[in-house]
């Protein structure tokens, strides 16, 4: 049986994250699963969690009123749920619901946050991780803007 | 790879629709055939020809069908201008002029024995899809195939039937991406480049074909390259205002190039330094 310490650290984002860390990680780590259609999270909800996606995938939803609601991005296995726990006011900006069933970790966000207080290496292990994430989120939403594939008359 | 044709290249030959298949609210594609009942020209994946729409114009547009047929020739069009919105106008029994096929096509000999990587954007599948007919055609010269294909939204996906008939093909992955979904979309959503990380290939021995707009090619060109991939072995298909299709007239030029002729498809090693420049 995969122990939670294995999935962490077998999991992309935390590959190569030194032992200790890892330990640390794990503490605040736990098995969740989520059913297609199921709402992860919802825009204005406390962020307190993350998520390592194992298996399915996730649709991160702009809700716009008189609107259809607009996917803007799909989150799937070896991807990253969330970032919204690292910064305050700590609130989702987004809805996240599943597309499929979908296995995760969830991360206990105030407890790492604490972690990271308390562990400041800890701490910017995890942020350059997740400048990472960032980094390429933000491109692919700038290279979405450009709209590259409208009809130009 | 160059098949220039036997007759006069400036000469156009009459063909016939035969067929016309909406693709998309905008696309559509025309499947013509010699008016006189001959051969159509034989075409090399990638190549194009020079299509008269008579008393409007003429317009370059990639082969999209299969190369093995030689009784008709396929082409998928966007309606984007007068030309283009006249020739998806064409009915069944319409003359069109056909000139060509010309230009280098993509390097499918080059491709044999190894991963065939196809990253489309939008329109780019059309020129795309006789690659994918060729490798499907001839299984076992290639190894896995993959395509990735990015669209604007789920409305704008080519080829719809085939990409599911193709994702069922044995050593074939394919995945499709949009921009925006809708709520019934269940695919993925994001940038053509985010698929990426799905794709299984062997890096050392993959060869990249490129097709869409131009910034999306090379956004990919240098994700690919991330990825593990010698720049020789990413190619790119250009597109330019071909006019006469055969170097003469110079419309095309693209740096030290004409894309009719040196292209429209080009080794991203060559045009790459061509890419940084603002305008040419």
């Amino acid at each position: 049986m995969e122990t939670l310490e294995r999935i962490v650290a077998d999991h992309p984002f935390f590959q190569g994250l030194d032992h200790d860390f890892t330990e640390l990680v794990v503490g605040c780590a736990s098995n969740v699963r989520f059913k297609a259609g199921e709402y992860i999270f919802k825009e204005g909800d406390p962020a307190d969690t993350f998520y390592l996606i194992r298996e399915g995938k996730v649709a991160l939803e702009i809700f716009a009123p008189q609107h259809k609601p607009i996917i803007v991005s799909t989150l799937g296995v070896g991807d990253i749920l969330g970032w919204s726990w690292l910064v305050p006011p700590y609130v989702w900006k987004f809805h996240a619901h599943g597309i499929s069933d979908t296995r995760a970790i969830a991360l206990d966000g105030k407890c790492l946050r604490n972690k990271c207080e308390s562990n400041h290496d800890l701490g910017y292990e995890l942020f350059k991780r997740f400048a990472h994430i960032m980094e390429q989120r933000l491109e692919s939403t700038r290279f979405q803007l450009l709209d590259v594939y409208a009809t130009r008359r | 790879m160059v098949a220039m044709p036997a007759v006069d290249p400036l000469l156009p030959t009459p063909y016939i629709v035969r067929e016309i298949t909406k693709e998309t609210p905008d696309t559509f594609t025309l499947m013509l055939r010699p008016e006189n009942g001959d051969s159509s020209s034989p075409f090399l994946p990638g190549q194009f020809s020079m299509l008269w729409v008579f008393g409007v114009g003429e317009l370059p547009i990639s082969i999209s069908g299969e190369p093995s047929r030689h009784d008709r020739l396929t082409y998928t069009v966007r309606s984007v201008g007068q030309a283009t919105h006249a020739f998806i106008s064409q009915q069944r029994g319409d003359a069109v002029g056909v000139r060509g096929p010309f230009g280098v096509g993509w390097p499918v000999a080059e491709a044999r024995g190894r991963d065939v990587i196809i990253v489309a954007g939008g329109i780019g599948l059309a020129p795309l899809r006789p690659v994918i007919y060729d490798v499907l055609a001839n299984r076992k010269d290639y190894g896995r195939l993959v395509i990735l294909y990015g669209v604007r939204s789920p409305r704008d996906l080519l080829y719809r039937k085939e990409l599911a008939a193709w994702a069922r093909q044995r050593d074939t992955q394919v995945l499709t991406t949009v921009d925006y979904g809708g709520i019934s979309w269940r695919g993925h959503v994001g940038v053509v480049t985010t698929l990426f990380k799905y794709a299984r290939f062997r890096q050392a021995q993959a060869v990249a074909m490129i097709c869409g707009p131009e910034i999306m090619m090379r956004f990919v060109a240098r994700d690919l390259e991330l990825q593990g991939l010698a720049r020789e072995n990413i190619y790119v298909s250009m597109e330019r205002n071909m006019k006469c299709g055969v170097g003469f007239c110079g419309h095309c030029q693209y740096g030290p190039h004409f894309i009719c002729k040196d292209g429209p498809v080009f080794g991203f090693d060559r045009i790459r330094p061509l890419l940084d420049k603002y305008e040419l």
